[in-house]
């Protein structure tokens, strides 16, 4: 079966699954809006909202050991690789229960069980981790993916992995999230030749640019790159256009996007793209409804269970310095 | 090799990655230039992918941020990466993955992985290689928790604390001086693995405590040699073998025997090991000194002019006198 049948011929039940992961990252970044408010997320935290399609339809092209590195934006990675929303919300408030304990925060979630190597706290890492974790997968059958923004395609770690990826043919996908600012700068300010995916011609690897508030389009891109991937066919680029909906972190409301181009983008929500599709497939609103009741319940839970766990008894730390 | 023959030092490094390769499939072995023939630009390695193969052993492109990038990324998916930055002054490049990723995820990830991972490179003056090719990188990563950092002093040193730090579950940056890849001297016991974060005394004395690592050590010994034969001074000659973990306590110990220290290293004084080392045992062992102070370089960047460069690293005259001048010695008495 080719990629197009594969895509074309499944359930439409596995893509309302998809969208109920997509909808738990919304809920998931609400609420992060809200705690932080009220003093429950510390430090800072980077919202994703808005590019959900990106990581669940990537994540719905692998297995559950594959790799993925993701980055400071990225609770959606998390979730979309299968870090449990309970544990991921207790380590946003800083809480014992935290898949980390409390000790990583927002920016450096780590959830080895899922395959999720990490979220890189300084833009362009995940590309290199991804990379590195390409080169154990070879030997392992899987593959690796590395999330990223548009911001880190200027950077060294781009350019150099890009290079050593395909130099040794290793089974990794670059997935660029261009949500078009690189923290509050436009991206076409400060990236030559304006063009992302053209940039890997360069290396000789082969690229698309994805409609990435569609999650059938990343879907469909994905599972063609991680089957050459997969196959020995080395790296590949998913450049998957996309927007945030809120600034880069809590301390940027974002005013210097034009409100025109903010409303164009809203009315392309990821979310909404994929009901009018799931609609299109004849899944009926009252199926909708389920999922979405589910969702609205299971980050509830989450809440709650993040708010009555405790936080981490400094007197009670067990932290060594080395590895035994 | 047996015991007791001689062993280069090069050899020794490339007798250790060999060994634990064997030993363990998950233990690879990259970097540049590394596979090619001479085996590095200081022939260290050698005939290493011929025995182990292009999957294990492969030279990469000049990216020491894609080089210790992938090499964190690699060490927590199951390999056991050793990977070569050619010139510790290039770990410049290199610090982000280090930094802030191997050496923390032990710690962030609630030790849901470590990372053995293995860095090493070619360091310290004497070479004539200039500023930026002479550097030892040991301290701009020794105020970093979570990373052990090993700089062996001899060929059986070499080859046991670097198959410790193959085997080490920790990320550890390996420093091998320059001027001691030609250095011949006594192989180790077959199959001898030095522990990382134990200092051992390289010569007994009474007198005084000589604090060094690397190069430093060979040097101290020499200088040792002199003021015991010059001088009756008998100086104690203490070997780091790693600046991170410090052995403090093989140090006091040592100092409480001869109530004197000098810590020689090869750098700047301000933000050194030696300073730091000071202070600790200031701290720790003010009751058993009677002096303690420190040799290091000008605060200034290496030098290329062999004069100006021989003059600028403490070498073992240059300890000799700085132990004369301290205990009053007047010299040609």
């Amino acid at each position: 079966m080719t990629v197009d049948e594969q895509i074309v011929t499944e359930a439409p039940a596995a893509y309302l699954e998809r969208y109920g992961l997509m909808l738990l990252i919304r809920l998931f970044e609400t609420e992060m809006q809200r705690l932080f408010l009220k003093g429950e997320v510390h430090g800072t935290t980077h919202l994703s909202a808005g590019q959900e399609a990106v990581p669940v339809g990537v994540c719905s092209a692998l297995a559950p050991d594959d790799y993925l590195a993701g980055t400071y934006r990225g609770h959606g990675h998390a979730l979309a690789k299968g870090t449990h929303p309970d544990a991921l919300l207790a380590e946003m408030l800083g809480r014992v229960t935290g898949v980390c304990g409390g000790r990583a925060g927002s920016m450096n979630v780590i959830d080895a069980e899922h395959g999720l190597v990490g979220c890189f706290g300084i833009v362009g890492g995940s590309i290199a981790a991804a990379t590195g974790a390409a080169l154990a997968a070879k030997g392992q059958g899987r593959v690796a993916v590395a999330m990223f923004g548009d911001g880190a395609t200027n950077h060294g770690y781009f350019h150099e992995c890009l290079n050593f990826a395909q130099v040794l043919a290793l089974p990794v996908v670059f997935v660029c999230e261009n949500n078009f600012y690189g923290e509050f700068t436009p991206m076409l300010k400060v990236t030559a030749g304006g063009d992302i995916a053209g940039r890997a011609a360069a290396y000789g690897i082969p690229a698309s640019v994805v409609d990435g508030n569609d999650l059938w389009a990343v879907r469909e891109a994905a599972v063609e790159a991680v089957a050459r991937a997969r196959s020995g066919g080395g790296p590949t680029l998913l450049e998957c256009q996309t927007y945030r909906h809120h600034g880069h972190s809590k301390a940027d409301p974002a005013k210097y996007r034009p409100p025109e181009e903010v409303e164009r983008w809203l009315a392309r929500d990821p979310l909404g793209v994929a009901k009018a599709r799931l609609a299109e497939l004849g899944v009926s609103e009252q199926e909708l409804s389920e999922v979405e009741e589910t969702t609205r319940a299971r980050m509830e839970q989450a809440v709650q269970s993040a708010l009555a766990a405790a936080y981490p008894d400094p007197a009670g730390e067990t932290a060594t310095e080395f590895a035994p | 090799m047996s015991a007791g023959a001689a062993l280069e030092f090069r050899v020794a490094i490339r007798e250790a990655i060999v060994e634990e390769m064997e030993r363990d499939e998950s233990v690879v072995f990259f970097g540049e230039d590394i596979a090619a023939e001479q085996g590095g630009v200081f022939a260290v390695t050698p005939g290493i992918q011929e025995r182990f193969g292009t999957e294990r052993v492969f030279d990469t492109p000049i990216s020491e941020l894609a080089i210790t990038g992938a090499a964190f990324g690699a060490a927590v998916t199951g390999l056991r990466p050793i990977i070569e930055i050619m010139f510790g002054d290039f770990m410049g490049l290199a610090m982000d993955s280090l930094i802030n990723q191997s050496a923390k995820y032990w710690y962030l990830s609630r030790e849901q992985r470590s990372v053995p991972l293995v860095v090493r490179s070619a360091v310290g003056g004497g070479g004539r290689f200039g500023a930026i090719h002479s550097q030892t990188h040991a301290t701009w990563f020794q105020g970093v928790p979570g990373l052990k950092i090993a700089f062996p002093s001899s060929p059986a040193e070499a080859k046991g604390l670097l198959k410790a730090a193959i085997r080490d579950d920790n990320p550890v940056i390996f420093l091998e001086h320059k001027r001691l890849y030609s250095v011949k001297a006594q192989a180790p016991a077959p199959g001898e693995v030095l522990p990382l974060g134990q200092a051992r005394v390289a010569r007994p004395g009474r007198d005084l405590t000589i604090v060094s690592a690397g190069k430093g050590v060979p040097d101290a010994l020499e200088a040792a040699g002199q003021l015991a034969r010059d001088d009756r001074i008998e100086a104690e000659v203490i070997d780091l073998r790693t600046l991170r973990p410090l052995d403090i306590d093989a140090v006091l110990a040592s100092v409480a025997r001869t109530n004197r220290m000098l810590a020689v290293e090869e750098g700047p004084a301000t933000g050194g090991w030696a300073a730091g080392l000071l202070g600790i045992v200031a701290e720790h062992g003010l009751h058993d000194l009677d002096d303690v102070w420190l040799l290091s370089t000008d605060e200034l960047p290496i030098p290329y002019s062999p004069t100006l460069e021989d003059a600028f690293i403490p070498g073992a005259a240059a300890i000799a006198s700085a132990v004369r001048e301290r205990a009053g010695v007047v010299v040609g008495r």
